[in-house]
């Protein structure tokens, strides 16, 4: 059995008054994206900081390919790729001197380096590019050669903290498939964002942080219906059926009389199976309806539910 | 590899990075050298008839050795603000999560600094030349003054790799450009110890750049302008003794800075 590319467990974190890191568990399977999501504050940053061995964690295990990276720091910056929130570039170097320069400092030979380099600029789209000075580059082409420096040496496991933030639509597209490539290749990746549809298209699992603590953890689409659930709305053709309705959908259903709506919560079954059932249930009780709407929870409403102040959120299935 | 071996290749690496950045935007050193000899014209024509030399001489061939140690003082505030940038992209954070070692970049760019300070005191040296300085001494003695002035700058560089690193406040770079001034003037560059009031006179006469100031001074053959006392004995001395104790404090000062970024 190969080891966890990335195992965390009870990390804290304090910087003066605040407790950026609060006891987190993470564990990252190989070969996956996992997402750590979460708004501003949340404790993103420093737990890849941490994993990076940038920053020491005040108590916890930081695992990283097997290797502590508390006490053995120089094993573990040897199999990782870190990328930052800002495009860590030098501004004066050549795109290709940037990596061959991270190459050689990583410890690849001269020629290895050049070589790495050459591949990874043809593979992100860089070539033309290359052998022009960085500050003349996008933010999404900065972007692409800060990933391509992260991936040097072949990483057990890449950390990518906001990899798509402040990039214009196209350029955050861009930066999603590179991902995507990234893994197909083999490469683990760790991912930290704020935006839901990127932690729903690229990840495998995602990990809701808040406070500096998990809060959530599961695959995108089971973190939906855990946490969210379906809903099935029901407008009525005629505002007395409304009380109708509400009497043969029983105590699931809230009638609103304003939109002559009646909602029904859908159950552990999901959403399918409960329109089916209401549509069987009221045309039984011979009610027409003027309409039938299954609503799935977006992540987003997910998100705000889970990270709401001053809420306390236990969720079975969820919370870990 | 070994560890030295890997620390010395990480080091060049570094170094061809920054001697690379001089090479493509020449103008930070171009700009820091007309600096040093617009000082150099300031004092040595605007003022310099008005200041009168203890222990005899003329006032030209006093201040070039004091504007060479001024050059050599700004390597703080130089090499504060790219490591400060550095810090801010986020490349300084990239280093330190490569497995390499904490002495490397900052003495990467030290060596590449010396490099562009050696060509600097060789410009503001031909210029002082043209306008009527004269090396007196043989040319060991010049080359021991020039390795003195290039030995307090690798310790002013240490002190400005410390500020960058720790000085993370807004406008901490300006603070310290703007001290660099007065810790400059109170001291043997522009003028002697000895015209000061007493105490102030004793603190000018302590300020380490005025020990590598008249050491210079005293090996290039030019006047000293001290007369008496601890610089008129020992000025060679202590012009080693000194940037080897700031070494000694801010060198292990900042390869703990580099670790703790975080």
């Amino acid at each position: 059995m190969t080891t966890a590319p990335l195992s965390a467990r009870g990390v804290r974190k304090r910087y003066r008054d605040t407790r950026a890191l609060d006891g987190l568990d993470l564990e990252v399977a190989a070969g996956t994206v996992h997402a750590l999501l979460g708004p501003n504050g949340a404790g993103k940053s420093t737990a890849v900081n941490v994993f990076a061995t940038l920053t020491r964690p005040d108590a916890g295990e930081v695992l990283v390919g097997g290797h502590d990276a508390v006490r053995h720091p120089a094993r573990v910056r040897s199999m990782i790729g870190l990328v930052g929130q800002s495009a860590a570039l030098d501004e004066a170097l050549h795109g290709r001197e940037n990596l061959v320069m991270f190459g050689r400092l990583h410890g690849l030979s001269k020629t290895d380096a050049v070589r790495r380099s050459a591949e990874l600029l043809d593979a992100f789209g860089l070539v033309e590019a290359g052998d022009r000075k960085v500050s003349g580059y996008s933010g999404g082409m900065r972007r692409r050669l800060d990933i391509a420096a992260g991936l040097v040496i072949r990483p057990r496991i890449l950390f990518l903290d906001e990899p798509t933030t402040g990039l214009d639509p196209r350029a955050r597209h861009e930066v999603q498939e590179l991902v995507r490539r990234v893994v197909a290749d083999g490469t683990t990746v760790l991912l930290t964002t704020q935006y839901l549809d990127e932690a729903d298209q690229l990840a495998d699992r995602v990990t809701v942080l808040g406070a500096g603590r998990v809060i959530a953890e599961g695959t995108p689409s089971s973190l939906k219906s855990d946490l969210g659930g379906d809903r099935v709305i029901i407008t009525a053709a005629e505002p007395d059926d409304l009380d109708k309705m509400a009497g043969a959908l029983g105590a699931a259903a809230t009638v609103d009389l304003d939109r002559l709506e009646v909602t029904v919560e859908a159950g552990a079954s999901g959403g399918g199976a409960a329109v089916v059932d209401v549509v069987r249930t009221l045309d039984s009780a011979g009610i027409t309806v003027d309409d039938v709407l299954l609503r799935r929870p977006t992540l987003d409403e997910v998100f705000l539910h889970l990270t709401a102040p001053h809420t306390e959120h236990q969720h079975e299935g969820a919370a870990r | 590899m070994t560890a030295l071996s890997s620390t010395l290749r990480q080091t060049w690496v570094i170094t061809l990075r920054d001697l690379k950045h001089w090479q493509r935007e020449p103008w930070g050193p171009v700009f820091g050298v007309l600096f040093s000899i617009m000082m150099l014209l300031i004092f040595g024509f605007l003022f310099g008839g008005a200041i009168e030399m203890p222990g005899g001489g003329t006032y030209l061939p006093y201040l070039l050795p004091g504007v060479l140690a001024l050059t050599m003082m700004f390597g703080v505030d130089g090499i504060m603000a790219v490591v400060t940038e550095d810090t801010k992209r986020g490349v300084t954070n990239r280093f330190r999560s490569l497995p390499m070692s904490s002495v490397a970049v900052p003495l990467g760019r030290a060596v590449a600094d010396l490099g562009n300070s050696a060509v600097q005191l060789a410009v503001l040296m031909i210029g002082g030349l043209l306008i009527g300085w004269r090396i007196e001494g043989s040319f060991l003695e010049a080359a021991a003054a020039v390795g003195l002035l290039l030995w307090l700058r690798l310790a002013m560089l240490w002190l400005g790799i410390f500020l960058g690193l720790t000085l993370r406040m807004e406008g901490a770079l300006t603070m310290v450009q703007v001290l660099v001034w007065p810790l400059g003037f109170c001291s043997s560059l522009f003028v002697s110890p000895e015209t000061m009031p007493g105490w102030l006179g004793f603190l000018a006469a302590w300020n380490p750049v005025s020990a590598t100031a008249t050491a210079a001074r005293d090996l290039f053959g030019n006047p000293t302008g001290i007369t008496s006392g601890l610089l008129a004995d020992h000025a060679m001395l202590l012009a080693l003794a000194w940037p080897a104790v700031l070494l000694a404090i801010f060198v292990p000062l900042s390869m703990r800075a580099f670790r703790r970024l975080g």
